[in-house]
């Protein structure tokens, strides 16, 4: 089988057309091929999550992952430029929705490109993903343990953002939602509640929350890793995946 | 004058230095996800120079214990400094934090 794929830092047109650094990966094929944005944790554009991109493209999709800190960092590293990030309250809703359009026009100007794109987000990208899908023309949507999509920050938090439950009725695709049962953000009761809203409101979804698991088990590198939960949320994540994003 | 006090306080942490001196004009304090310390979360402090860009920090990841002994030695420090070399508000205000803390 020729598996031959391509990585590299490009430049893509963000919210306002601005210029954002990206990371694309995608195997060297004619196509058709579906895509995948890949949403950041906080602690940003490190190489991990350059390493979950190209996990994608080694899985036959092209996958690209823009650097939400751009603005605030360019060129610093992934853990000053989250520092700075954090520090700045986070990244506005509205120009990650930008960002993720941005990325997912790049995808689908390849020529490979089917015209389907999904994203995929980890921690904070998790609630992101979600405000990405309730926001966009995408095709799947995975939220992995994001918080805040139905309660609120502690008021201690510098995170300056707000619940998406009301804008549940937008979602406009499927929704797979990958939890840790012992995870505090989000909690159990945030998932259940998530879960019980979008089947009120007949919208596509499957929820899995793994026990023995808090938040970050997908994080290789650091000691929240749960590999029972990250190997069984890869396999369910590529099946979701090529359900609705391959053909 | 030199006072030659010094707490030693022994910890698991990790520190992210520059080459130059910076020019400190904030600080973040969170306890939080750390980027480095192998911990789910950890006390970090950032001492920054926003000014000269995000890179111009100096980052610090304690785990709690380690920070609690780094905040209680700055309080010692501070609390037993020679009479004269230091704000008078500042040395009692750091001796009543030790006495409330010792309650």
């Amino acid at each position: 089988m020729y598996d031959a794929m391509q990585a590299e830092t490009v430049t893509i047109a963000g919210h306002g057309d601005d210029d954002i650094e990206a990371y694309l990966a995608r195997p060297l094929v004619a196509g058709p091929i579906g895509g995948v944005v890949v949403i950041h944790h906080m602690p940003g554009y490190d190489p991990e999550t350059k390493e979950i991109t190209r996990r994608f493209a080694a899985q036959g999709y092209a996958a690209i992952c823009p650097n939400l800190y751009s603005r605030e960092a360019p060129g610093a590293s992934p853990d000053d430029a989250a520092a700075a990030a954090r520090a700045a309250g986070g990244v506005p809703d509205d120009r990650l929705v930008g960002d993720v359009a941005g990325a997912a026009a790049a995808l689908r100007a390849l020529s490979s490109s089917n015209g389907k794109v999904g994203v995929i987000g980890y921690c904070s990208g998790g609630r992101q993903a979600f405000l990405a899908a309730c926001s966009l023309p995408l095709q799947a949507a995975v939220d992995c343990y994001g918080a805040f999509v139905v309660n609120t920050p502690p008021p201690e938090s510098p995170l300056r953002v707000t619940p998406l439950l009301d804008r549940a009725e937008q979602l406009a695709c499927p929704l797979l939602g990958l939890f840790g049962a012992e995870d505090g953000y989000p909690s159990p009761e945030e998932v259940a509640e998530l879960d019980r809203r979008l089947s009120e409101l007949n919208k596509p979804h499957e929820f899995h929350s793994y026990e023995g698991a808090g938040h970050a088990f997908f994080a290789v590198n650091r000691p929240s890793y749960r590999p029972e939960a990250a190997v069984e949320g890869w396999r369910r994540i590529f099946a979701f995946f090529g359900t609705h994003l391959k053909g | 004058m030199c006072t030659y006090l010094t707490e030693r306080v022994a910890m698991a942490a990790r520190a992210k230095g520059t080459p130059e001196w910076l020019k400190v004009t904030d600080a973040s304090v969170y306890f939080d996800h750390p980027a480095d310390l192998p911990a789910e979360h950890s006390l970090n402090i950032d001492l920054l120079a926003p000014a000269e860009g995000p890179s111009a920090r100096v980052a610090v990841e304690l785990d709690a214990a380690a920070a609690l002994g780094l905040a209680r030695a700055v309080l010692e420090m501070l609390a037993s400094a020679p009479e004269g070399l230091l704000p008078n508000e500042v040395a009692s205000a750091a001796r009543a934090h030790l006495a409330g803390a010792a309650r």
